[in-house]
């Protein structure tokens, strides 16, 4: 039997980032909210304890923050032409779990996109012509622009504390930050990170060859900060234990540590843990969302009416929920038809692992954080000619070592034994002086047309519901780029004084076993045509009015940067529309 | 729509207000006029201040003011009473004499007498007015049906009769009388502590009896396993570094610069002083500020000590990422340890207890972070806690006795006993 719930006037699917964002805003605004979340709840302090929480076992190596897979999963193939398997152990990407979302386990890097990222079609085919592009590339320009998403990045920025160095204010190009950012309206919130040795040795050779090396934008305090809603962040201690790891120094940037503990004293908010939406429900119509269903812990069914619906999970299960539901025409890449599961994208990453003279070079990787580091923004978007490249996309590199952690941080050169005395000798002998920056280069995936989500024809999760497949692999135009990249990034640890450089290009086919980051991109797109995109430029579906989706899901394609900063922007673009427009008009915010 | 919805619910509740503010509720055997707007903000306003539901609400679910909590004393438990204005199991059918001899009197309506848990003998500092103020505004509860036997003492302390002795040693009526070489509002902070807001409850030290031990108000006493600190002025033991506008902020927001509030303080904080006016508080502060306690110089504990020498070890390991090398924390966040009255206090009480459970800060309104310390108990031994216990208490220019191992062992005990 389900148990039909009080109506709210909002239910919100998912209490991570954008959820906890969107809940504040709309609470504010005087609405009943309800947050249904799947995973549990996690509070800073209580749930990863600074005195246990530093356990790499736990949580790197045995994913403790992460959905089980035996929950639910994803099924796989690189070609339309395979058949797709299901995931058994998460490698990519961690598809994340519980209140916080992936801003709990997140490292903190803060960035905001090019100017150029949002209008990426026009930009490209007005540069470089129509027929530069790949022809099966379906890239699209996003429907809002920097100009418009400046202020919601701000509020991201000072709601989190995010340390950094203007490089571009208000039009001017500020030494020691990002000369290639689109203007911003002030500084950051707080001063850049500490720099530790190996991170500024990287800029000093990186300003020596000709590049404009910068901090990168960091969610890890680089002091103490009150913010906006009067919440309380520490300085970060630099511990190394961070991506992956919750932060109970009250350190990082997370909706634990800077709006929940306001939103939870709010008597017109509510959340659920511990319960998974299996549907949106719609009316006759099948223009307007009456509400989601949910199942508890204990199996025990509910149906949660609302006014308003707000789908605001993990990229995939967006994607996933609105195939589900009946909502939106399913993307067909034969026809090349339908919008939802269309756009999918991930990153393009590689890294480049360098071997220094023990002698003269003692970094201490230890010593470190999340979002700390020295990048370089030459190589990304469009801020070098791609003309003579073939080629287009590019991404940020740094030194962004965020660790030394005992069992994944042993970086031996080439033709080391991989067990015994020697393996031993040789951890010994390069740990202090060997640099692997993990995801070093940042590179940009563009969309293409078989690159996409939809729903298995096989496999199905615990409510027999089908799980999504993903098509995906790596495109030649990625490919390309990374190669350049990736010898770039080299050339720097080269001028550094590296005595050996393995370079650890990225290839295909795309390897789902290994970890590239969890910025996976699309399949629930924003747009200015229905006909390509699921939602439109304030994130309302085209097809129920009523429904937000929040959240990656909406990039039409995925650029050489983190996505946090992005994601949150458009949530808070999103939030301020349906405050200041929807609520009095309830209706579509476009008519295309 | 959701606007719509929210006007009309907004009309609802309006609608259902008005009738029950028109029809006063029914068989309140009282005098207090049940209209009157501003004697029952003021009611309102003075059970903040006292935290009247601190007690008397049930925190395992019960209804606000209807009684049923466990208050420990040294002599075993009492519930506490309930107090909305049900006829049957509340004070509904009190008289406003009744009432007002129940809180600043210790008398029941029966005869029989009140136990000092129920703090009257602060509370007969309070003017008749403000008893009455209170009375007006728990009459506008809702009458909750909820039968507290109170009286859960083992033999003898369960024989009502010992309370006159008890009285006759500790209890002192009359009326707060205000002094003339003071300002107005070093009284009004003066009224505030020793009557309705009932400080030296917790934070004074005690008789084997239970009743407070004459010449050390506010200095200090263990209580529900924790050590209430010194409030005087004391530089050592007390708020001497604190200005009276840390004072204030701290009971207004349950944070300052160098403290969060923990424990019971922290329920204090949340029902009581964040409730109050900055007026009220900063008279608190004031009246702190000029209460002196002169206690004895002692030497720390030497540096060569084996235990300052594990705690020190254990304190730079475990303790300073938060709480730093110099043991002052981060503003507002991590408390200070240097110069906390908590951890200078002549009991280990606190310190053992958030070291071995971990605490929880108050979250307000000011200061909505909340923040939490994690729980060690898992991680140290008995000999290690009382090692960095024994370390923070005798560093940055704090002495103090060592913590014995054995009080770990007592502490942890008990910790585990009430399911902490």
């Amino acid at each position: 039997m389900t148990e039909r719930l009080p109506s709210k006037d909002v239910v919100i699917v998912g209490l991570g980032w954008t959820g906890s964002i969107v809940a504040n805003e709309l609470a504010d605004a005087g609405l009943q909210v309800m947050a249904i979340e799947r995973g549990p709840w996690r509070d800073a302090a209580m749930s990863y304890a600074p005195n246990y929480a530093q356990d790499e076992l736990r949580y790197r190596i045995r994913h403790e923050l992460f959905l089980r897979p035996d929950q639910t999963t994803f099924t796989f193939r690189n070609k339309m032409s395979q058949t797709a398997l299901p995931i058994r152990t998460w490698g990519a990407f961690m598809p994340p779990n519980g209140v916080g979302g992936g801003g709990v386990h997140w490292n903190g890097e803060t960035w905001r996109f090019l100017p150029s990222d949002f209008v990426l079609a026009t930009h490209l085919k007005q540069r470089y012509g129509e027929h530069f592009l790949p022809a099966d590339m379906t890239i699209q320009d996003w429907g809002v622009t920097f100009q418009e998403l400046e202020p919601h990045y701000d509020r991201f920025e000072y709601l989190c504390g995010t340390s950094g160095t203007a490089g571009n204010l208000k039009g001017e190009i500020r030494d020691g930050g990002n000369p290639f950012e689109g203007p911003r309206s002030r500084e950051y919130p707080n001063p850049a990170q500490e720099q530790p040795f190996s991170h500024t040795l990287f800029a000093k050779a990186a300003r020596e060859l000709g590049y404009k090396p910068f901090p990168q934008p960091s969610g890890n305090m680089s002091r103490a900060y009150r913010n906006p809603l009067g919440v309380r962040l520490g300085p970060c201690t630099y511990c190394g234990f961070c991506e992956w790891f919750g932060c109970a120094n009250y350190s990082k940037s997370s909706p634990q540590t800077t709006i929940l503990p306001v939103l939870v004293r709010k008597s017109n908010f509510q959340a659920r843990d511990n319960c998974e939406v299996t549907r949106i429900n719609l009316d006759s119509s099948g223009q307007r969302a009456t509400g989601v269903t949910f199942v508890d812990s204990a199996g025990q069914e509910f149906e949660q009416p609302a006014e308003l619906v707000i789908l605001a999970a993990y990229t995939i299960f967006n994607v996933q929920l609105l195939m589900l539901s009946g909502i939106g025409q399913r993307y067909d890449p034969v026809a090349n038809r339908g919008v939802i599961g269309r756009n999918f994208t991930h990153q393009t990453t590689s890294d480049v692992t360098s071997f220094f003279d023990p002698a003269r070079f003692v970094f201490n990787p230890f010593i470190a954080s999340g979002a700390i580091g020295m990048c370089i923004d030459e190589f990304n978007g469009d801020n070098f000619d791609h003309g003579p490249h073939g080629f287009v996309g590019g991404g940020y590199m740094g030194q962004v070592q965020t660790n030394g952690r005992p069992i994944e941080s042993t970086p031996v050169p080439p033709g080391t034994p991989s067990w015994g005395a020697r393996w031993k000798q040789a951890v010994r002998e390069n740990y202090l002086s060997a640099l692997k920056p993990g995801t070093g280069v940042h590179g940009s995936m563009y969309s293409y047309r078989d690159v996409y989500l939809d729903l298995d024809p096989t496999y199905r999760d615990r409510f027999q519901r089908p799980l999504v497949r993903i098509t995906l692999d790596f495109h030649e135009n990625e490919l390309k780029q990374n190669a350049f990249l990736t010898d770039r990034f080299a050339e720097i640890f080269h001028a550094m004084g590296a005595r050996q450089i393995v370079k650890e290009y990225r290839k295909g086919p795309y390897d789902i076993t290994a970890y590239q980051t969890t910025h996976l991109c699309g399949g629930a797109i924003m747009g200015t045509d229905p006909s390509t995109s699921a939602l439109n430029r304030y994130l309302q579906s085209w097809d129920v009015p009523n429904l937000f989706v929040m959240g990656a899901s909406a990039f039409p394609q995925n650029a050489g940067y983190n996505p946090t900063g992005t994601v949150a922007a458009l949530a808070y673009w999103s939030a301020a529309q349906i405050r200041s427009q929807y609520l009095k008009n309830p209706g579509p915010l476009v008519h295309a | 729509m959701p606007r719509s919805t929210a006007t009309g619910l907004r009309a609802l509740l309006l609608t259902a207000l008005l009738s029950v503010l028109a029809c006063a509720p029914p068989g309140i055997a009282n005098e207090t006029g049940a209209q009157d707007f501003q004697q029952i903000e003021r009611g309102r306003y003075l059970a903040a201040a006292g935290d009247c539901a601190g007690c008397h609400t049930d925190p395992r679910g019960g209804r606000p003011y209807a009684g049923g909590r466990p208050i420990q004393t040294p002599f075993g438990r009492v519930l506490a009473a309930n107090i909305t204005p049900d006829r049957d199991t509340g004070i509904g059918a009190w008289s406003d004499a009744q009432f007002d001899a129940a809180v600043r009197g210790g008398k029941m309506p029966n005869g029989s007498r009140l136990y000092p848990a129920m703090p009257y003998p602060y509370f007969a500092r309070m003017r008749q007015e403000d008893v009455q103020a209170l009375r007006a505004y728990l009459n506008t509860l809702a009458p909750v049906r909820n039968d507290v036997h109170s009286n859960q003492l083992p033999f003898p302390f369960n024989i009502r009769a010992f309370m006159r002795v008890w009285n006759a040693l500790y209890f002192k009526s009359g009326v707060y009388r205000p002094d003339p070489r003071k300002s107005p509002s070093w009284n009004r902070g003066a009224y505030l502590v020793t009557g309705p807001g009932h400080c030296g409850a917790c934070h004074t030290p005690k008789t084997p009896l239970g009743g407070d031990l004459s010449g050390k108000p506010l200095q200090g006493y263990s209580i529900q396993g924790w050590f209430a600190p010194d409030i005087t002025d004391d530089s050592r033991r007390g708020l001497g570094d604190w200005s009276p506008q840390d004072v204030a902020e701290y009971l207004k927001n349950g944070h300052n610069r160098f403290a969060g509030a923990a424990g019971p303080m922290s329920d204090e904080v949340a029902n009581g002083s964040s409730q109050m006016s900055d007026a009220d508080l900063l008279a608190i502060a004031t009246y702190l500020k000029d209460q002196h306690s002169h206690a004895p110089q002692i030497s720390p504990v030497s540096l060569q000590d084996p235990a300052m020498v594990a705690g020190s070890a254990i304190y730079q390991d475990l303790c300073s990422a938060c709480h730093r090398g110099d043991g002052r924390g981060i503003p507002y966040l991590i408390p200070d340890l240097a110069g906390s009255a908590s951890v200078a206090s002549d009991k280990p009480t606190s310190i053992v207890r958030v070291v071995l459970n971990g605490a929880k800060t108050v979250a307000t309104e000011g200061e909505p972070t909340g923040p939490a310390m994690p729980s060690f108990k898992w991680q140290l031994s008995d000999t290690q806690v009382a090692a960095v216990t024994t370390y923070v208490r005798n560093s940055w220019g704090h002495a103090a006795q060592p913590t014995a191992a054995s009080d770990v062992r007592k502490a942890r005990k008990q910790l585990d006993a009430s399911g902490n």
